[in-house]
């Protein structure tokens, strides 16, 4: 018998184990599919004469005042993965829609580099879809902007080149979480890349996040903005950085019945499941948080179960009042 | 008579201090509100009273199991299984019948029977069952990358929270239970007293008698 039991369990666990796993497959190859394969842009003959130097670290070209052909390494800084290019939102566009027209001619005239970069508003100023003039006045009140001066813009954080917005899912919330926490990290994982922006000596993130408990936890479950940003109701994602010292640092924020993660991170999800309760909306995202995921139907059997007993206790007593003189010791 | 060893009166009040902490700080865990303090502990010292007493219990818990290895007292806790079910409703029987019609103990504790049927079954299953439970799904909280990413897409996580609740909430169940039954002996304080001094003086007197 015992046997037997075992044999189903071992059974149901294959069974689930390999549904999974073809789930899996499936569904990244359909990504993959979708995002290369499929997409082939008008501008693929233009955009990759671009390409052909720009698309990897090392480029050559074929001096003609000596008549010798020079290898030379890229800038980091110019180059453009085509694949993540055509994965990209800007993927249909040109490179001289953004860029001047005049850089398909080589070598490129020097004074082009000093010509003023388009901003993310020139194109997106007025926008409805994505709120970018909201996202405009949330940036100049967030700690970035006194960087401003100093070169920091949109395009710190989002190279327009291979920027892609990511949907949030069900599916795909552990994706975006990384995705969008790779964004930050550029940076204030990168010494680096931090140096151009910031004079401080050392910057140590796992040092600075010491005082959370299961630190590797919460920063697969949580992005970085949930705790350093405003939250704004009305903007798909916040884009006011607080100052360091502002950082919700309370754990009852997101671990309470009224997690500010609802507002957050589970914005989409909770606006749909709101009327399920907390608890349905996390348990398919795969993500547990303690003392915001409550199982109402167990609190309320927990409550009966605890009342009953008491009751019990209860007529127990007084029994034991009532019949005093019965009871033998 | 002599009845409760000194190792055995130890493990037991330290168990009683730290399922107490433990009982108030999981509520406090499992019911923050916005504010702190909702119940009695706000949300960070909880997390760190909780972590800190659990350690405590589980080293407590392998010292009680060890100690009934050990000694002879291990043998109280085994259950006779030809006359399980009649013994037991003989024990429901007289806590909710025949104790108020001045019957006697249907099982007087001896040296040779310290528990009656019913407490056996319950402390079992609370030592033996609820409480290992509760103590390796604690450890897989403490520890979540050991825990199961997901069984049949239910989130492992999820699944380990609620085997922990659920059996803390049945400990704590049982704690409000043994503290009543307690109460049950000569006086109310009675047999509170015996687990102090050691010494229990049987509520039938049939030690003496016999």
């Amino acid at each position: 018998m015992k046997l037997y039991f075992r044999g189903i369990f071992i059974l149901l666990l294959l069974v689930s184990i390999s549904a999974k796993a073809a789930c899996m497959s499936v569904s990244q190859a359909d990504t993959v599919l979708a995002d290369t394969a499929a997409f082939v842009s008008p501008y693929e003959e233009d955009n990759q004469r671009c390409f052909t130097c720009h698309g990897q670290p090392r480029y050559e070209y074929t001096n003609e005042t000596l008549g010798k052909k020079v290898r030379s390494l890229m800038a980091e800084g110019r180059i453009v993965r085509k694949d993540e290019f055509y994965r990209s939102n800007h993927k249909s566009f040109s490179c001289t829609d953004c860029h001047s027209a005049e850089y398909v001619n080589f070598p490129h005239a020097g004074e082009l580099r000093m010509e003023p970069k388009l901003s993310c508003l020139d194109c997106h100023g007025g926008d409805e879809t994505y709120h970018f003039d909201a996202i405009a006045e949330e940036y100049q009140q967030s700690a970035h902007f006194k960087l401003d001066e100093e070169g920091f813009s949109c395009y710190s954080c989002h190279d327009p080149h291979t920027y892609r917005i990511s949907k949030r899912t069900k599916e795909n919330l552990k994706e975006t979480i990384a995705y969008d926490n790779a964004i930050c990290l550029n940076c204030h994982a990168d010494f680096n890349r931090f140096q151009l922006l910031s004079d401080r000596e050392e910057i140590n993130i796992i040092k600075q996040h010491e005082w959370l408990p299961n630190q590797s936890a919460h920063m697969a479950s949580v992005r970085c903005i949930e705790c350093h940003t405003q939250i704004n109701e009305n903007l798909p994602v916040a884009h006011l950085i607080k100052p360091k010292a502002e950082a919700v640092k309370r754990c009852n924020e997101c671990h309470s019945q009224n997690s500010m993660l609802m507002a957050s991170l589970y914005k989409f999800e909770s606006k749909e499941q709101r009327k399920d309760g907390f608890f349905n909306g996390i348990i398919l995202n795969q993500s547990y948080v303690i003392g915001a995921n409550r199982n109402e139907y167990l609190n309320v059997l927990s409550l009966l179960i605890f009342a009953g007993m008491l009751a019990v206790i209860g007529i127990h007593v007084y029994f034991r009042i009532r019949n005093r003189k019965n009871i033998k010791h | 008579m002599y009845l409760y060893p000194k190792w055995l009166r130890a493990w037991h009040v330290l168990n009683a201090v730290l399922f107490i902490i433990l009982i108030v700080t999981g509520l406090s865990m499992q019911y923050t509100g916005k504010k702190d303090y909702v119940l009695v502990v706000g949300f960070e010292s909880a997390v760190r009273w909780h972590n800190s007493a659990a350690v405590i219990l589980t080293i407590n818990y392998i010292f009680y199991v060890a100690g009934n290895i050990l000694t002879k007292n291990g043998r109280y806790y085994r259950i006779k299984r030809d006359s399980f079910f009649s013994d037991l409703f003989k024990q429901m029987r007289y806590y909710s019948y025949g104790m108020f019609k001045g019957e006697k103990h249907p099982f007087p504790v001896t040296m040779e029977r310290k528990f009656n049927p019913l407490q056996k079954l319950s402390y079992v299953l609370a030592m033996y069952l609820a409480l290992p439970l509760v103590i390796i799904s604690g450890i897989g909280l403490l520890f979540p990358e050991i825990v199961a990413k997901g069984v049949l897409g239910v989130s492992g996580m999820i699944l380990t929270d609620l085997l922990h609740i659920t059996m803390g909430f049945f400990l704590s169940v049982f704690l409000v239970i043994h503290v009543y039954t307690c109460t049950l002996g000569k006086k109310p304080g009675t047999l509170f007293m015996s687990m102090i001094s050691g010494y229990h003086a049987s509520e039938d007197h049939y030690d003496l008698e016999d």
